[in-house]
């Protein structure tokens, strides 16, 4: 997948400065095109699409990382890593599926989709958008930049004092600065998206007509509003302790090294369902377009996800189980745990009533959100059986815990995240993906994944611990490991199919806005959309908006084309629909582009201008962090100042440049419209 | 039809999944050996049934939606069904009900499981960057890596760390317990037989995280009490004039003396107590079983035998002459 | 759920035109935007005072202790100027909302100067403490201490640094009345730092 510049065949020649540095150093206005575009964007699209790319990318180096882990662990005594290699190798695969794939995966979907889906043009804050992304992006450089800088982080993904503490060289300097990095990008993020969906719906978009998909994603945000903070406390300790010396986790002072695990898994914990509820969001979407009926159980959907956000936070100490906490505290987490199976379950069994006598048919979004629900279900089930506290001290880090969250976090996270690509990917691109590739790469990859992971459980209850660079021969392990190294390059084969599919997939093809017949508002708009997404601001009636303006109910309660109902002969199948929100204006004039009868009352909708600022402040943060490392202060305090300096010269600059072109509505409708595609 | 392979696919997973646990694996924690590991095993089995049963129901489900409601030419708009207060109830209680009926177990356990047993052997616990140190205060005996306990008898064990965080685990005979620096855990073990209990250190502790094992040797009480009463015995010393004699000098000369312990001969306290170390069935972590070959092997090169272990041979490395006499040593320590 | 189709408001058109797009709550996005960062805040402060409260009495015994270096009154008059600068700042927005631009740049000026002061008494209290032998790696109790009250320090600058910013756009007329929620946005800022040095003062210097 590779960024391309927007054509724009018809787009007027931007203004051309005379000379470069002036160029470089002016305020880019309107449309800007190539790189400089991109770097100056602060349109949701376009950073939505940065996000994708960007954690696409990433996916496949934690997915490399992890085939070398494999093929270390295919047989007994294997000596193709070496102990610490196989070390930093493990702890960046699972630090970079966190918080470099899926995180930045669940934020290029809901930046992307979640302005749109509400009505809204924008988000609410457009260059902090694009702040977020690049600081995302420079912190996962940073993170990855310690590879060729003595070596990377090698503690595991969760750091565990008083050994992070310890630990000679930069690795787990790097670890704590580089999540420091990212935490800014997710806190500004989510602040942006909260502000967004609260505040920027279309009107007549009650909270409880807002798509599943933009719930899941706000509760998730609201997650990481409260999460990102305990973390960052817990990384200040750490690096002070590093850094300066100081006794936070100093067991020699005194400390308790729980006090980290504490902090850490206070973030750790909802931190996973951060990971989950944009996934739920998706396949929520997802399910009801493809059985033709509406979500089962709206409201209970939205409240289970409410839910989920809150006793998320009460079930932290489940990672330590071991520890040594007491029975009483052990107990009330352990129930806590188990009872957090409830909301899901609701959610669970209100998919499949989605599914329940609907007019199912199985495209490959289809098949990756029913593979969803069934794949979570495992790794959900054996969740619980973590929870029974007795038990988890046999389970707790052997390969059954391992086994427990790929299920999740892969056959979860990131089956609901292809489903949302295959989805989507008409809307962002104006081009189908090949179906039957889809399908090559869905069936590979459910193949694979459970041939992988599924030998996890059986080598866990075998009593295989995780994070061994090496196992001998007579523990029974070998036959198992060789199958889920064998099914883990199924998986890479899998994802080179949906590589393959995207890269060959670039004829432009005519998909209309709405190529599924769905029900949400992203439906409504050209694919890709306009940059300013909605000529007019959409007014919003019911839930399943753009459903709802396609079809009416018979007698039965059945689905009726409008135009059938009002006895009129011409279906115009899943081409753009006349929609009612833009009543008077006459159908063909919407679709034919032609307008200069529309040209008077149409406005001039003026979209926050790009800005260079958001990657330069964000550029300022690794040389900080550079300079704490090696305790260089000089630099590092050089790139505070910088930092200063630019955030200043930002908040000086107004959202849209007075001398910027607007954007002219109806000019923009048809082929030259500036839409983004990948 | 797919769906149906896919059902296949999913119960043959589990067919294996369940022959998978019979194959002959030291670690498996299914098949306990004592009463603490066997009282787990029981609080388990119920909850994986339980699980079975929410598998088979789920997955069940979504096979049926999706062969009975496929579209086919001639299926009609389906009716826009929006939820149903009555089912949706039905499945917020009943999965609440069944975890009511799994927590009240686990807790009684969990509580069960806390208790302190009853006349027990008393061992402390020290977990080192990769090695166990074992002492057994009361009966005068310091060991490394193999926890010797007499069969039937409860042994309490206290857990304490030297450096970062371990976690001590054998599992066929009780659940694993973290060793944390700063704090004293307690975990107890019963084993029903005598024999070897394999187990590991299952707390990332660094490079040779994978390098720390544990052994549990349970004997016949009177056996052990030999054991013990050979423990307590000082240091054997080497017969002039033979190889083992040149050896005992060497260790004196290349400082290992500096980091072991050898009742009368040295004191040193970073690496294992070796006193009686030909006694012992496995070195350095467990990972070696004690012969003459594997002594070679550890004392040419402890970093490639053993990556980013704490013994560091001042002068290194050793002459295969010196290595003989070391070993020739070391087997004497009885 | 209705059926009705229903024409676009033309109404929010001259608005978008005019840069404010009605919001959902009627609440700025600014204002959204402000009170969940201080909900982020509010975890930020309660994971380090959890720190300290949890670090204060685990010192290696003998070591320096908060009874051997709090000057209470000292701080108890810190306190006071800090918790005074909320008031002005209240004052500072009241006089914008009028429209009175002279007092609005007084008390902006008033606030700022008294964090300031703050700033300043609490670096003097850290140079005695280090003078009494108490640094940042001296035991749990120092460590923690200095971080939680550097935190706070470092928020009290950072609004004075914004204080300031107010008092200089409004020096150069850059801050009209229209421009009043920028006040009242930093305000909550302010007053926000000053309620979590109350609690820290409280629990800190105050219960022993
Ligand atoms: C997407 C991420 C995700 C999600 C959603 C979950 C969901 C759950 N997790 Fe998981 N978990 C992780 C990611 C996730 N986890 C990760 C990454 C780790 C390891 C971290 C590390 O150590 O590296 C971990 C570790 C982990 C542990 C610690 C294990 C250990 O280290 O010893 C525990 C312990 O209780 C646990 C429990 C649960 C439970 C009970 C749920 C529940 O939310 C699941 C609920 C869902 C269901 C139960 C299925 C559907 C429900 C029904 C069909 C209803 C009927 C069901 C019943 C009646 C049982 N998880
Ligand atoms: C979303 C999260 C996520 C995902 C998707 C994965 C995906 C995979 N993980 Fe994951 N894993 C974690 C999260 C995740 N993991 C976490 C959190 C840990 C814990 C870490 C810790 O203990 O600290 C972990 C630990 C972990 C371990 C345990 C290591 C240990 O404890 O010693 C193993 C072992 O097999 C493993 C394997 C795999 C495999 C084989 C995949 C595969 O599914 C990967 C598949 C992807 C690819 C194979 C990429 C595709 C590549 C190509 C298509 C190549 C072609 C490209 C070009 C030619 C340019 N993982
Ligand atoms: C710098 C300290 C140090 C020195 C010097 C040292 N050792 Fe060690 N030794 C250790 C440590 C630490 C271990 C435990 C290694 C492990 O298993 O991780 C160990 C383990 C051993 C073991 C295995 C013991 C067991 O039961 O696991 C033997 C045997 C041994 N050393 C012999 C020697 C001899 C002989 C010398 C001198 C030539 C020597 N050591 C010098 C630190 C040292
Ligand atoms: Cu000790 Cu792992
Ligand atoms: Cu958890």
């Amino acid at each position: 997948m590779a960024i391309v510049t927007p054509e724009r065949p018809e787009a007027p020649a931007p203004e051309q400065p005379l000379n470069v540095p002036v160029r470089f150093l002016r305020r880019p206005t309107g449309y800007t095109p190539g790189l400089w575009g991109w770097m100056t964007t602060v349109d949701h699209k376009k950073i939505g699409i940065m996000y994708s790319v960007s954690a696409f990318i990433f996916f496949i180096i934690g997915g490399l990382e992890a085939l070398l882990l494999r093929i270390q662990l295919g047989g007994p005594d294997q000596t193709f890593l070496r102990a610490d290699t196989y070390n930093q190798l493990f702890t960046m695969h699972g630090t970079t599926m966190i918080f470099l794939v899926i995180m930045p995966l669940s934020a290029g979907l809901a930046n992307y989709l979640l302005p749109i889906m509400i009505g809204a043009r924008d988000v609410a804050f457009p260059r902090i958008n694009a702040f977020g992304f690049w600081v995302f992006l420079v912190g996962g450089l940073f993170m990855y930049s310690s590879f060729f800088l003595g070596g990377a982080p090698n503690g595991g993904w969760f750091g565990y004092v008083p050994l992070s503490r310890n630990m000679p060289g930069h690795n787990m300097d790097y670890w704590a600065f580089g999540l420091q990095i990212l935490g800014i990008a997710s806190l500004t993020g989510a602040v942006n998206l909260i502000v967004t969906a609260i505040n920027m719906r279309a009107p007549g978009m009650s909270l409880m007509r807002m798509p599943i998909f933009v719930w899941m994603s706000l509760v998730s945000q609201f997650l990481l509003l409260f999460a990102i903070p305990v973390i960052t406390v817990a990384l200040f300790l750490l690096s002070f302790d590093r850094l300066f010396s100081t006794n936070f986790f100093n067991v020699a002072a005194g400390s308790d090294p729980l006090l980290w695990q504490h902090l850490f898994w206070l973030f750790g914990h909802p931190e996973v369902y951060i990971l989950i509820l944009p996934a739920m969001g998706i396949v929520s979407e997802v399910l009801p377009v493809f059985s033709r009926k509406p979500l089962f159980g709206y409201q209970v959907m939205v409240f289970s996800g409410i839910a989920i956000g809150f006793m998320g936070w009460g079930v932290w100490a489940h990672h330590m189980f071991a520890t040594g906490l007491g029975p009483v505290a052990v107990s009330a987490f352990s129930a806590s745990t188990m009872f957090i199976a409830v909301p899901t379950g609701v959610k669970i069994f209100n998919w499949i009533s989605t599914m329940w006598k609907g007019k199912l048919t199985f495209p490959t979004p289809m098949l990756f959100a029913i593979g969803f629900v069934a794949m979570f279900t495992i790794g959900g089930l054996s969740g619980v059986t973590h929870g029974v506290v007795p038990g988890d001290t046999q389970q707790t880090d052997t390969y059954y815990i391992v086994a427990h969250f790929h299920y999740v976090l892969f056959g979860g996270s990131m089956f609901g995240l292809f489903a949302g690509a295959y989805y989507w990917y008409p809307k962002f691109a104006g081009r189908l993906l090949d179906e039957r590739l889809g399908k090559i790469h869905f069936w590979l990859m459910f193949l694979g994944f459970n041939m992988t992971f599924a030998p996890f459980h059986i080598l866990g209850l075998q009593g295989m611990p995780r994070r061994i660079y090496t196992y001998p021969a007579d523990m029974g392990w070998d036959m198992w490991n060789l199958v889920s190294t064998i099914g883990s390059f199924i998986i890479a084969l899998s994802i080179l199919t949906f590589i393959i599919n995207v890269i060959k997939n670039r004829k432009p093809q005519e998909v209309g806005d709405d190529p599924w017949d769905a029900r949400t508002l992203e439906w409504s708009i050209p694919s890709p959309p306009p940059e300013y997404n909605f000529k007019e601001v959409p007014l919003v009636t019911s839930r399943d908006e753009l459903w709802h303006r396609k079809y009416t109910e018979d007698e039965h309660g059945r689905s009726v084309r409008r135009e059938v109902m009002l006895g009129q002969e011409k279906m115009p199948g899943t081409e753009v629909e006349p929609s009612p929100a833009e009543g008077h204006e006459s159908p063909d004039h919407v679709e034919g582009g032609d307008d200069e009868h529309g040209e008077e009352h149409e406005p001039h909708i003026h979209m926050p201008s790009p800005s260079y600022w958001p990657l330069l402040a964000a550029l300022c943060l690794p040389v900080i962090c550079y300079g704490m490392i090696y305790k260089t202060w000089a630099v590092a305090i050089l790139g505070g100042v910088a930092m200063f300096g630019t955030l200043y010269a930002w908040a000086l600059e107004p959202a849209t440049a007075p001398e910027d072109t607007p954007v002219h509505g109806p000019d923009t409708s048809g082929d030259d419209r500036e839409a983004v595609r990948v | 039809m797919r769906r149906n392979c896919r059902l296949a696919a999913l119960s043959a997973t589990l067919l294996i999944f369940l022959a998978g646990c019979a194959e002959d694996a030291p670690q498996d924690f299914l098949e306990p050996q004592g009463p603490v590991a066997r009282q787990i095993d029981k609080l388990m089995d119920p909850v994986f049934i339980v699980a079975g049963i929410v598998f088979v129901l789920v997955q069940g489900l979504i096979v049926v939606a999706v062969l009975k409601f496929r579209s086919k030419p001639d299926s009609p708009e389906p009716e826009q069904i929006h939820g149903n207060t009555r089912l949706e109830v039905g499945w917020t209680l009943a999965p609440a009900l069944i975890l009511l009926a799994v927590a009240v177990p686990t807790i009684a356990t969990i509580f069960d499981l806390s208790q302190k047993p009853e006349n027990p052997v008393n061992v402390t616990v020290i977990g080192h960057q990769f090695w166990w140190e074992y002492r057994y205060d009361d009966l005068g005996v310091v060991t490394a890596n193999e926890l010797r306990m007499p069969v039937g008898q409860p042994v309490e064990l206290t857990l304490n760390s030297d450096d970062v965080i371990h976690s001590y685990w054998i599992p066929p005979l009780a659940g694993k317990m973290d060793v944390v620096p700063g704090r004293s855990n307690r975990m107890h073990l019963i084993a029903d037989s005598p024999g070897e209990y394999m187990g590991q250190c299952t707390e990332f502790c660094g490079a040779s995280h994978a390098n720390m094992r544990a052994k549990a040797i349970a004997m016949a009480p009177r056996d052990f009490d030999a054991w013990v009463a050979g423990q307590r015995a000082g240091a054997v010393t080497a017969v002039a004039g033979t190889p083992a004699e040149a050896g005992s000098t060497l260790y004196a000369q290349k400082g290992c003396g500096g980091c072991h312990t050898i009742d009368g001969v040295s004191e040193g306290v970073l690496g294992p107590n070796l006193t009686h170390f030909a006694t012992r069935t496995s070195f350095a972590g467990s990972i070696f079983a004690n012969n003459d070959a594997n002594l070679r092997i550890w004392l040419r090169d402890p970093q490639a035998a053993k990556p980013g272990n704490k013994m560091i041979i001042p002068g290194a490395p050793l002459t295969p002459d010196e290595i003989t006499k070391l070993t020739a040593y070391l087997n004497t320590l009885r | 759920m209705t059926d009705t189709a229903v024409t676009a408001s033309s109404g929010s058109h001259t608005e978008i035109e005019a840069g404010h797009p009605p919001t959902s709550t009627g609440l700025s996005n600014e204002k959204v935007a402000m009170w969940s960062f201080l909900g982020s805040e509010c975890l930020l402060f309660g994971a380090l005072i959890s720190t300290y409260l949890l670090f204060k009495g685990q010192s290696t015994p003998g070591s320096i202790g908060p009874a051997d270096v709090f000057d209470i009154p000292y701080t108890s008059v810190s306190s006071f100027v800090l918790l005074m600068s909320s008031l002005t700042m209240v004052l500072a927005l009241a006089a914008i909302q009028r429209g009175d631009h002279r007092l609005t740049r007084i008390w902006l000026l008033t606030t700022a100067l008294l964090g300031a002061s703050f700033v300043a008494g609490q670096a003097y209290e850290f140079t005695v403490f280090v003078r009494e032998g108490m640094n940042l790696r001296v035991n749990l109790f120092s460590s923690s201490f200095f971080v939680l009250t550097g935190f706070h320090g470092a928020h009290v600058t950072i609004g004075v640094l914004m204080l300031l910013s107010l008092y200089s756009l409004s020096l150069r007329g850059k801050l009209p009345a229209s421009k009043a929620e920028t006040v009242e946005l930093v305000g909550l800022y302010w007053h926000f730092v000053d309620v979590v040095w109350i609690v820290i003062f409280t629990l800190i210097y105050l219960i022993p």
